[in-house]
């Protein structure tokens, strides 16, 4: 296949607009509608009763958790929160709902005009938030006899309901101007976010690998300049944050080759591919009139009152953003540092470690160095190596007032990982103690001159730099434990050479 | 023709015996649209009694906030939900494919 034109390329010509919907599944313990539980992995359909079903007489009640952490998303994003507004029914013919529709929001959605910023190259993109809504998900469906588990080629379908009825927020923005050639890391930065918001509020486990956050990107182009809203693709089954970088450079790349041999970009859903990282046509869009939206009929409007948003606003953790404002004044960190420690998972460590006593600039060197590379060779992340940031702390303060040297600290370190134990034990038990006294190192700095008489006769001589042969001599016998500033002085007065 | 509708048209029948994957034949979207266009009609009369002083509603009750906590209750159980269903396959409800569709 031919090769994609570069984002940084197609933004000279064109103006992308992007777009992004996002789904996530809420973390509470039962279904949006009914009592069935929302464990993840269960036998298929084991979660399921009337309601979600859809059997004949049954009626929904909604999730009172559901609906507060639905404002909770809304708050921390900044939106309006509706005084007064209902379900509808989203109809539609495909089989993963029993019931023929989907109890979702339609014109009236819980929250509405908010937005969240994200920084990208040090810049800052305000993502206009359009609304946010809450709705139901839909079943399971697997495909047999296609060779790739869809629907094409496919004999009949089986379909698991224990999914249906999870309530499920929908986030939608506004189209995302001027972007440029980041759009595609913009959108990335929007959705991983988007993620630490709700993973901050507790309101989603954000696993997007086992679906619970789902995303769809829309993107148009428009000719550079022009201000004139291109026709846009909405490309579904984007389903980690790499992906949505990567849909969004391969769309600009896509529509921009169309758009420059004459051709028109078709309004229509399209699937990314993971494995191969192309988007391919889906079904055509059915108009939003056909699901033939209609107010719930077997469910009451809900009419969160003053006091009741004020209530879930007041008992909001501190959002993202401001945790990180805050990191960054008390860790005396530039932008780019806070980002490279946010990407490297140690933000928050780095700020423990901090907290626990350390100087920022050496908590921030332990875990963005030595600690980083050693969770990377466990292929572990930082937060889950066997150390904790006291304990770093406990480490930086032994090499402050000098019991332990850089190499000393590090085997400290080491042998916290290897064992768990504290790091006082670890230097009682394996000796890691540096060595300046002058009469400890003087025997051993007389048996390197003695080991290497034609080396100590070279430093006699006059070549100083001779000397280092001799020094790790001393190292290597004192198992790293000498001073090295120590052992360097007593070998040239010995040998009578300049200091 | 009995009383006159508010014109649904042939197309929109069509249109909507699609979406319904529902086989009409060129007959019966003529008969259909004619009887759809009755009802309409007859639905179109209730619009004359709304009046400005008449707030539309979707509920006999005047009642909001009707929550639940979240509590899992007992689901049912699987042999017997399959038991209803008109055909199933690896503790899963077997439908025909879906034609033309991306899942």
């Amino acid at each position: 296949m031919t090769t994609i034109e570069s984002a940084a390329d197609v933004a000279h010509r064109y103006d992308p607009v992007i777009g992004l919907e996002t789904h996530v599944e809420l973390g509470t313990a039962s279904k949006m509608f009914c009592g069935c539980p929302t464990t993840f992995g269960a036998e298929p359909n084991t979660q399921v009763c009337p309601v979600c079903l859809g059997l004949p007489g049954s009626l929904p009640v909604a999730n009172a958790t559901a609906i507060e952490s639905t404002i909770k998303i809304g708050l921390a994003l900044h939106c309006d929160i509706a005084s007064w507004c209902r379900f509808a029914r989203k109809n539609y013919f495909y089989p993963d709902m029993p019931k023929d529709f989907q109890i979702s929001q339609y014109d009236e959605p819980l929250c509405t005009d908010g937005h969240l910023d994200v920084v990208v190259d040090g810049r800052t993109f305000r993502v206009e938030i359009e609304r946010v809504h809450l709705e139901e998900d839909t079943g399971k469906s697997l495909h047999v006899g296609g060779a790739t588990g869809r629907i094409h080629g496919a004999d009949h379908s089986l379909v698991d309901y224990n999914r249906a009825g999870i309530p499920l927020v929908e986030i939608v923005t506004r189209p995302v101007l001027g972007t440029g050639a980041l759009a595609p890391e913009v959108g990335k930065a929007y959705v991983t976010e988007l993620r630490e918001v709700l993973r901050g509020l507790g309101v989603s486990d954000v696993r997007m690998e086992q679906g619970s956050l789902r995303c769809d990107v829309n993107l148009s182009l428009s000719p550079a300049g022009s201000g004139v809203l291109g026709t846009r693709s909405e490309t579904k089954n984007v389903n980690s944050l790499r992906s949505v970088e990567r849909a969004i450079r391969f769309e600009m790349g896509r529509q921009a080759e169309l758009l420059d041999a004459g051709g028109r970009v078709v309004q229509e859903t399209r699937h990314f591919h993971e494995d191969t990282g192309v988007t391919t046509p889906g079904r055509s869009k059915e108009e939003a009139t056909d699901y033939r939206y209609f107010p719930e009929p077997d469910l009451v409007p809900l009419a969160p009152d003053a006091a009741w948003v004020e209530r879930l606003r007041a008992g909001l953790p501190e959002l993202p953003a401001a945790r990180r404002a805050r990191l960054a004044a008390s860790l005396e960190a530039s932008e780019f540092e806070l980002g490279s420690m946010a990407n490297a998972g140690v933000l928050e460590l780095v700020a423990e470690t901090v907290a626990a006593g350390a100087p920022a600039a050496e908590a921030r060197n332990w875990w963005l160095g030595y600690l980083a590379q050693q969770a990377n060779a466990a292929g572990v992340e930082p937060a889950e190596l066997a150390i904790t940031p006291a304990q770093v702390a406990r480490v930086v303060a032994l090499v402050a007032d000098g019991t332990l040297s850089t190499g000393l600290a590090r085997q400290a370190v080491d042998g916290v990982l290897e064992t768990g134990s504290s790091v006082d034990e670890v230097v009682a038990a394996r000796g890691l103690v540096r060595v300046s006294d002058v009469d400890a190192l003087g025997a051993a700095v007389d048996a390197a001159i003695a080991a290497q008489p034609d080396v100590a006769e070279k430093v006699r001589g006059g070549k100083v730099a001779a000397a280092g042969a001799l020094v790790g001599a001393v190292m290597k016998a004192t198992r790293g434990q000498a001073d090295a500033k120590v052992v360097r002085e007593l070998v040239l007065s010995r040998l009578g050479a300049p200091g | 023709m009995p009383e006159a509708g508010v014109g649904i048209t042939r197309d929109e029948v069509a249109h909507l015996a699609r979406l319904s994957r529902l086989a009409v034949t060129e007959e019966e979207l003529d008969v259909f649209a004619g009887q759809l266009d009755v009802i309409l009609g007859a639905v179109a009369r209730v619009q004359e009694v709304a009046a400005a002083d008449i707030p539309p509603t979707t509920h006999a009750v005047p009642l909001t906030n009707v929550l639940r906590p979240d509590v899992v209750t007992p689901c049912l159980d699987r042999d017997e939900v399959l038991a209803a269903a008109p055909a199933a396959e690896d503790g899963r409800f077997r439908v025909p494919r879906i034609l033309d569709e991306e899942a």
